[in-house]
């Protein structure tokens, strides 16, 4: 019963009050540069999830089983890691669900580059559960990925419904394109800071 | 003459943050106070320089099908000397950096010389794009550090300049403030550039 606490906190926290793109300001370059769509924000969404995901447990074991004595190899290793899991996924779901392949195919060799994906590795290694001194297990870990990559989507696919929208407005042209994306994503960090209130 | 013009285009004409919008993450987080902005931009232009001149060195003999893999090793093992000596030498700054600094391998800056530069150049025009470039990300973190420093705190560089009557205004060196600096900036930058042409 706790535990379905636990997993509640680490949702709260990866979703809503600490945010990777508007309070921890990872991963803006593809926030910026997808968010133009509706069906491509939701298309790179599912693959960072997807990405995050895995990366998050599997950096788990090569950090806990691995790297013990070879701290210093840290960064080293995430990055490889997430390199060769994004081909290798690519490769999977190319020969196994073409569909699939068709509709993500595109964003995956982007995500190597997607700070979110690297900074959760990094995060879950210095993680601890809401008591302060429990450093996250595996399946927290694995959860937090998976939470954070959902967090990054809603806020992905809220910018996007926003700036399809943008598009039917006249704007001053200095205005368009990359300044009021950002301004648009300061106004919703500001909303997704009233829940940093929020004691979990 | 080349040399030069390398290391000039950084700054203004191909300034990665404002022209090329790269690497957006790291501006946006640390320009808390200029003395991060300063911390970061000298760590990202000693990793720009170093896998600039390593990747132009060893441009011939790498698989260009794996060339991607290759640099971005490169690059991880200069971020992870900079992380130790950083953490070494400087610890506050490293602590403000925080996760930031690992993160400087994935910063689009670096892997985007490596790539669009020094993978075709020599070792000399490498290194004055990396330097260029480099500096021009200081040069533009250091700007936006400056707004909201400013704002935010009242001082700059740790010095007070504003006023004692003047209530900081917080927000500005909170998330939403480096977004909507950002954001005012580069309509700035749109405006003058529209004036001009």
């Amino acid at each position: 019963m706790t535990y379905i606490g636990e997993i509640f906190v680490i949702a709260m926290s990866a979703i809503f009050i600490q945010n990777f793109l508007l309070s921890r300001f990872l991963g803006l370059c593809p926030f910026l540069g997808v968010s133009t769509k509706i069906d491509s924000a939701f298309g790179m969404g599912m693959a960072v999830i997807f990405v995050m995901t895995l990366t998050a447990s599997i950096t788990y074991l090569i950090n806990v089983y691995l790297l013990g004595p070879y701290a210093y190899l840290q960064t080293i290793a995430f990055i490889l890691t997430i390199a060769a899991l994004v081909q290798f996924v690519e490769m999977v779901i190319q020969k196994n669900a073409p569909a699939l392949y068709k509709s993500l195919g595109v964003y995956l060799p982007l995500i190597t580059t997607n700070c979110a994906v690297l900074g959760v590795a990094i995060l879950n290694t210095t993680a601890v559960r809401s008591d302060g001194v429990t450093p996250y297990n595996f399946l927290d870990s694995t959860l937090n990925g998976f939470f954070s990559g959902v967090g990054f989507t809603v806020v992905l696919l809220a910018m996007a419904g926003i700036r399809q929208r943008l598009g039917l407005v006249t704007l001053p042209k200095y205005m368009r394109g990359m300044p009021i994306a950002l301004i648009l994503a300061g106004i919703m960090a500001l909303a997704f800071y009233g829940f940093m209130g929020f004691k979990l | 003459m080349r040399f030069f013009y390398e290391i000039v285009k950084g700054l203004i004409k191909e300034n990665p943050m404002f022209v090329l919008v790269l690497g957006t993450c790291p501006t946006l987080a640390v320009s808390t106070s200029v003395i991060n902005a300063l911390g970061m931009g000298a760590a990202v232009t000693f990793v720009v320089i170093c896998s600039n001149i390593i990747i132009s060195l060893i441009k011939d003999i790498v698989p260009s099908s794996i060339r991607i893999p290759i640099f971005i090793v490169v690059i991880a093992a200069f971020v992870s000397v900079v992380d130790m000596t950083m953490a070494a030498f400087l610890p506050p700054l490293h602590k403000a950096l925080g996760i930031f600094i690992p993160l400087i391998v994935v910063n689009c800056v670096i892997l985007g010389r490596a790539e669009a530069f020094a993978s075709k150049n020599n070792v000399l025009y490498s290194l004055a794009d990396g330097l260029g470039m480099g500096m021009g990300a200081t040069l533009s973190l250091t700007i936006v550090a400056t707004i909201r420093e400013i704002l935010g705190s009242g001082t700059w560089l740790g010095i007070r300049v504003m006023p004692n009557s003047y209530e900081p205004m917080l927000v500005a060196i909170l998330a939403p403030g480096a977004f909507f600096t950002l954001g005012f900036l580069m309509a700035l930058m749109n405006r003058l550039k529209e004036k001009r042409s």
